[in-house]
């Protein structure tokens, strides 16, 4: 585990090497595997053909990999640092479910499409279903503990899961779109599609960046933190309305990915530690390198045919994490 | 942590003495009561439901075969296999989900969370692909496939998770990750086969009682008939289970093996439950939790963990094939019951010691 600020600056280094290689892979690989020289006349647009499949299909579709992936790593460092859970996860909590469940409902009921309409509901569904996830578990007797926040976050996950099973079950042309949808599509290559979830997904990276100090202290519990002079309730909601605006904007562009948000933090902190800054700045760079990965490799191992992007994420992360698991050793909880 | 047992059974075993005295207090007795009469209640009301609805005293005649011929066979024939289905399986997921809870001491670590559920549903979308893309149909039968798949996700984190301890992270870090890898596999797949049968496969892996009949049913059945009076046996005469190894140990109690044998039996259920009628959603979480805030003691009583999980899908799956215009799997009514009133639950004050 890297402790001194050189051998954090050298894993990020690291880390962001391996992203700029899987980017570029993200720009060559595909259907067809393009030459260095074809790559760079598509690139300045002496290609035809070499320029409309990077400007137009790889090239977006990559931008949305390290979009959604650094907001997904991101959000997910936060909502484990502001449940003091380590399995808190925007799909754990009901976050992403509610986004989901917001975005089915604009497609089956109302007829919206991809766009400004379907990140807009995708932040309303997962700001609604994080604020009732925040009150029934704050409103337990105990307070507001890791488990009862989780166990309101899985009964959220399950009712508003429910609601989608009904919503395309009672309707086949839904349920076409959706099966898509749901396992994390990130073949929409339609620049219109990304540009209104930039401003969201902006606003959540400043906010965990100005709360990410607070969090670190809220790690030593709430009245410690306050007592170092941190404003509780004020960090919690701040962290909660970046994980909020994070994983709607993923949502609404990808799908509900799962496992992203569970894995990379703690990817992260095996790596650098628990600082919660550390692990932010991390998993922002580990988050995309993984979606992007699993992309590239998707569109490589059923050729002409891609397998979604959610399903090569968890099988690809699964072992990973599971080794990483068992060679932490346990600690008393 | 679990508080030291205030009361002492009156036993010569000077060990048995330190432990909590296994008659089950008056909270427990009356909650199993309650629930097991609003289990027959609900049965009833169960019976008498369908698309021509039969007074009291006719299903007091039809269960004992007399009365009309069509209100017989309504009885019968129709409602009663699934109604005795329904129960069986929310008796054998509540089951699962309470002694998984107990034994794991973890509220999250029930079987659908773990993903014995999404091994079962990875082996049964499998079977219908295969069908879909022009292979053998029917080589091997859906209830198979899904104990099977079951059986193999549950050897495969115990595999994965050997060396972290049954209470530690490691187990359920193992169990979710592998569930969201399972998962994705049957959405992948999912997304290989046609629109037809992709629905078909949604409806089962919501959970599904539709066409069920005694063919599904007795499996369940005789499981839960043979699994559930061990599990009771079991985790009564292993009270020390709800303690700390370190203490177990103390009192001269080897808890590893009477744990393994519970889980064991959890996942048993879990897999034969799922072979009948699906992944149903939330069951095995919601009963383990309905049933400790009930009973209002650490340990999850697996009678009440059974009448809990019973009546939960009994009412969803009535309310699915009676009160909506078409019908809805009961996997989507669970949730759509079962969630709220978890949520309900975790608001109420309570008087118990100790979180399992």
């Amino acid at each position: 585990m890297a402790r001194s600020g050189t051998a954090v600056a050298a894993v990020l280094l690291g880390a962001l090497a391996l992203l700029v290689v899987a980017a570029l892979a993200g720009v060559i690989v595909g259907t067809r595997v393009l030459s260095p020289g074809e790559t760079l006349a598509g690139l300045l647009g002496q290609d035809g053909v070499a320029a409309t499949v990077i400007w137009e299909l790889r090239l977006p579709r990559t931008l949305l990999g390290l979009l959604v992936g650094s907001a997904l790593g991101v959000a997910g460092v936060l909502a484990q640092a502001v449940t003091r859970n380590p399995l808190a996860d925007p799909g754990l909590l009901g976050i992403s479910a509610g986004g989901a469940v917001a975005v089915v409902a604009g497609s089956a009921f109302l007829g919206l499409g991809a766009g400004t309409p379907r990140v807009l509901l995708a932040l309303a569904g997962a700001a609604l279903a994080t604020a009732a996830v925040y009150l029934f578990a704050s409103r337990s007797p105990e307070g507001l503990t890791p488990v009862n926040m989780t166990l309101a976050g899985m009964a959220m996950t399950a009712f508003l899961g429910a609601a989608v099973s009904a919503t395309v079950l009672l309707s086949a042309s839904t349920m076409d779109q959706y099966r898509f949808w749901v396992v994390g599509a990130l073949s929409l290559p339609d620049p219109a599609v990304l540009l209104p979830a930039i401003p969201p997904a902006v606003a959540g990276a400043i906010l965990a960046v100005v709360v990410s100090g607070s969090l670190n202290a809220l790690a030593l519990g709430d009245d410690t933190a306050a007592a170092l002079g941190v404003a509780v309730l004020r960090t919690r909601l701040l962290a909660g309305a970046a994980v909020v605006l994070l994983s709607g904007t993923a949502v609404a562009l990808a799908g509900p990915i799962a496992f992203v948000g569970l894995v990379i933090p703690h990817i992260a902190r095996a790596l650098v530690g628990t600082d919660v800054r550390r692990v932010l700045a991390l998993s922002a760079v580990l988050g995309p390198l993984l979606l992007v990965t699993a992309d590239v490799v998707g569109r490589l191992v059923a050729r002409p045919a891609e397998v979604q992007v959610g399903v090569v994420t968890a099988l690809l992360g699964t072992p990973f994490f599971i080794w990483l698991t068992r060679r932490a050793k346990e600690r008393s909880q | 942590m679990i508080a030291a047992p205030t009361r002492t059974a009156r036993s010569r075993n000077p060990v048995r003495s330190l432990l909590p005295r296994p008659r089950p207090r008056r909270r427990v007795v009356v909650a199993v009561l309650g629930t097991l009469l609003l289990l027959a209640v609900v049965s009833a009301v169960a019976l008498s439901l369908g698309d021509e609805p039969t007074t009291p005293a006719a299903l007091w005649e039809a269960l004992h075969g007399r009365g009309p011929e069509n209100t017989v066979y309504a009885v019968l024939e129709v409602r009663q296999p699934r109604v005795v289905l329904a129960m069986a399986v929310g008796a054998a997921f509540g089951v699962a989900g309470g002694l998984s809870q107990s034994v794991l001491r973890n509220p999250l670590a029930s079987p659908d969370v773990l993903g014995i559920s999404a091994g079962a549903s990875v082996a049964v979308v499998s079977v219908i692909a295969i069908g879909s893309l022009g292979g053998p149909i029917g080589v091997v039968p859906i209830p198979v496939a899904a104990l099977a798949g079951g059986l193999a996700a549950a050897g495969l984190i115990a595999l994965l998770a050997r060396g972290g301890g049954l209470r530690g992270r490691r187990i359920l870090l193992v169990g979710i990750a592998l569930s969201a890898a399972l998962t994705a596999l049957t959405q992948f797949l999912l997304t290989r086969i046609d629109v037809y049968d992709a629905q078909r496969s949604a409806a089962w892996l919501t959970g599904s009682l539709n066409a069920r009949g005694w063919g599904e049913a007795t499996p369940v059945l005789v499981g839960v008939a043979v699994l559930l009076p061990a599990a009771l046996v079991l985790a009564h005469t292993n009270r020390a289970l709800l303690f700390d190894d370190g203490v177990a140990a103390g009192w001269g109690v080897r808890p590893g093996r009477a744990r393994a044998v519970l889980l064991l039996i959890a996942v048993c259920l879990a897999a034969l439950a799922t072979s009948a009628a699906g992944p149903v959603a939330f069951v095995a979480l919601v009963s383990g939790q309905v049933a400790r805030r009930l009973a209002a003691v650490p340990d999850i009583p697996p009678i009440l963990a059974a009448a809990a999980g019973a009546s939960l899908v009994l009412v969803a799956d009535t309310i699915a094939r009676t009160a909506l215009p078409s019908q809805l799997p009961v996997g989507v009514l669970t949730g759509l019951v079962g969630a709220p009133y978890l949520l309900y639950l975790l608001q109420r004050r309570r008087s118990t010691r100790g979180t399992p």
